[in-house]
């Protein structure tokens, strides 16, 4: 309880786990999806409110009826929302978490990572608890 | 300058009304009050611990808990504040709302999952993971405290104004009971149920004030036809403005500096949202990361969908309603939409949508206590006082005992800053978070050199930066909606200080990391990266 990253039980080095290629691909996996990702959104988000702020008269022409280019950039700005976390969520499912729950399996499989402030609840029901939340 | 405050905190301004029945608009609200009390009775009777008490137990489902975000976050200025925009100033009000979803897409790819794997309580857990304890959890509960008092006095200032508003009491004195009131409640509230109790109010506030607002939006469109289109032609044709409502610049338009100002709201906002104590202490209410990831996913469909309905909304107002009785009305553009719930469906709607604007008030300013509440007793007096040398029962009465001196405090606060212009805290609120704890929130999670000496510099100089530009700004001097307007001591020319204080954190937390001298250990570092990508030793649910 005292400190909340000390793993209770297990001995597992972690900088050698870390410098393990099935690590270093997971963390390679990772950035090379959410940090693309991140430099896009915001770049077409800084766009849009720089074009707003700076080019009102070419968000105003229309484009059918009543509704103009500024209305449809905005309402792509949801579009491109919702595309992107169908991604990230798609990306997770099928990239992600099969590579990080191999490693996690096998680390708990060390006994590391045991739940250290619930001590009441029975030791090692935890990791199968964990996955029976799923 | 201060509109787009406005927009962000609801209006200070008193606000009577000769429209619908205030004793309608009471049962309505009193029968929310009856019923979340329910729950949070209920949910008291299974918060035994620390982890019940600050994150629910961590039992919540993923659904459940994006549903309570959008509780959290949607405040009564986000359904009141943009619908009355749009109404007036057309498309700029629109702009908020985009600023407000696009933000989420920050919690969901770089923060949500990482901090449930290596957090227990607060975001102080997860930035002093791999540093020096202490001072690092001293800088992020400082700045999370910060947060939370601008955000809390802001919404509790604002509530005087929207409630008397709502239920027909504008005196001073009544003005006064009414924060009273909404204090004593969202004391009671979390005292008694915690987070579990906190959630739930923010659960049945978030169905509540999507629903209505579904409700009214099919509403304006079936008026239109569900011609979208012809809603945005009968809207120009009913403003004074006339098309110019459907184009940006009505608002911000005005000169280079409106439109810089505008620019630094919109980055503050999408870089503060993901960094918001309130919204980070949520995460760790469910049981894994990927029930976090689920819940992201979850806020961002029903704050994308409430966003959409409020576009209509603002639009049907401008359409339905006459321009100057909105402006007329006491608190002004905020009175757009209960004026448009009048009109469409008499005393009964306006009473609901009353009543979803008091609870909304009512769970934001839970969850900021409850947060508040976290940092202080688990941040200050449990690890930093008592060295971590506290069980979990004497951690839950620190808080317990923290949430009633925040929730007084917050109450003279509000009562205090009746009148004042305060609506700019809120802004502030999302500077500082973007300011004083985004940076330190990625660099901790993404860079291994970052130090001690970098986490302390970006926390404190991006804090400080964003309060000092804003004590030079307009907001504070030489403008007719300043508090000293006849001294033009505002050298910061902008009311929103991101544009400056952002970029400035991320430098000081590189600057102070390179040149730190003492090397931050390796091994912590290790085990910090390999559990927020695995979620290895996660904080556990608990079981009752």
């Amino acid at each position: 309880m005292t400190n909340v990253s000390a793993p209770a039980g297990g001995t597992v080095d972690y900088v050698q786990v870390q410098q393990r290629p099935e690590f270093a691909e997971l963390r390679r996996t990772h950035r090379s999806f959410v940090f693309p990702m991140t430099a896009l959104f915001l770049l077409w988000y800084l766009a849009y409110v720089l074009f707003a702020a700076f080019q009102p008269d070419l968000m105003a022409i229309s484009v059918f009826g009543n509704v103009n280019v500024g209305l449809l950039l905005g309402l792509s700005q949801f579009v491109t929302t919702f595309i992107i976390t169908g991604l990230y969520v798609w990306f997770t499912n099928k990239r992600l978490d099969p590579k990080s729950s191999v490693i996690r399996h096998e680390l708990e499989a060390k006994g590391v990572g045991l739940p250290q402030d619930t001590a009441q609840a029975p030791a090692g029901a935890a990791p199968a608890a964990k996955e029976a939340t799923r | 300058m201060s509109t787009h405050a406005t927009i962000l905190a609801g209006d200070q301004e008193t606000l009577t009304t000769d429209v619908g029945n205030p004793w309608a608009n009471i049962a309505i609200f009193l029968m929310f009050v009856v019923v979340t009390l329910f729950f949070v009775i209920r949910a008291s009777r299974n918060t035994k611990t620390a982890a019940d008490f600050y994150a629910g137990g961590r039992s919540f489902s993923g659904g459940q808990n994006g549903t309570a975000i959008a509780g959290d976050y949607l405040s009564a200025a986000s359904f009141l504040g943009v619908v009355g925009a749009i109404a007036i100033y057309g498309y700029d009000g629109f702009l908020y709302s985009i600023g407000f979803l696009v933000a989420w897409l920050i919690a969901l790819l770089l923060v949500a999952e990482l901090m449930r794997n290596t957090g227990k309580f607060t975001m102080a857990d997860v930035l002093s993971f791999r540093l020096k304890q202490r001072p690092v959890r001293i800088a992020a509960a400082t700045s999370t405290l910060f947060v939370c008092v601008f955000y809390l006095l802001a919404q509790m200032a604002g509530a005087g104004g929207l409630v008397s508003l709502l239920i027909g009491v504008d005196s001073r004195v009544g003005q006064a009971l009414v924060i009273t009131v909404v204090g004593a409640l969202m004391i009671v509230y979390v005292f008694i149920g915690g987070m579990k109790g906190t959630t739930w109010v923010q659960i049945i506030k978030a169905t509540l004030l999507i629903a209505g607002s579904l409700l009214m939006s099919v509403w304006v469109l079936a008026l239109s036809g569900f011609n979208f289109s012809e809603l945005l032609g009968s809207a120009a044709a009913n403003h004074p403005d006339g098309e110019a409502v459907l184009a940006p610049g009505m608002q911000y338009g005005a000169s280079l500096l409106t439109q810089l100002d505008f620019i630094s709201l919109g980055v503050a906002l999408v870089l503060g949202t993901a960094a918001l104590p309130h919204v980070l202490i949520r995460f760790y209410t469910v049981p894994t990361a990927r029930d976090a990831r689920k819940s992201v996913v979850v806020a961002i469909g029903l704050i994308g969908a409430f966003y959409l309905f409020t576009l209509v909304l603002g639009y049907g107002a401008a359409a339905l309603l006459d321009h100057d009785a909105i402006l007329a009305a006491p608190g002004g553009q905020n009175a757009a939409a209960p004026l448009l719930a009048y009109e469409l469906g008499g005393t009964l709607l306006l009473g609901v949508i009353a009543a979803v604007a008091f609870a909304t008030i009512l769970a934001v300013v839970a969850g900021l206590t409850i947060t508040a509440s976290a940092s202080f007793a688990h941040d200050i007096w449990g690890q930093v006082i008592k060295k971590g040398n506290i069980d979990s029962q004497g951690e839950m009465r620190a808080g317990k005992i923290t949430v009633v001196v925040v929730g007084v405090l917050a109450i003279l606060g509000g009562i205090g800053a009746q009148g004042q212009n305060v609506a700019f805290l809120v802004a502030l609120a999302f500077a500082v978070a973007a300011s004083a704890n985004l940076p330190t929130i990625l660099y901790s999670l993404f860079w291994r050199g970052f130090t001690t000496r970098g986490a302390l510099w970006s926390m404190y100089g991006g804090l400080s930066s964003a309060i000092v530009l804003i004590a030079f700004s307009p907001v504070v001097w030489g403008r007719d909606t300043s508090f000293f307007p006849n001294i033009a001591l505002d050298i910061y020319p902008l009311t929103n200080p991101g544009l400056i204080s952002i970029p400035l954190a991320f430098f000081l937390g590189w600057l102070g990391s390179v040149t730190a001298k003492t090397a931050e250990d390796p091994v912590k570092q290790a085990e910090m990266e390999i559990r927020s990508l695995t979620g290895v030793g996660a904080e556990e649910p608990t079981r009752h």
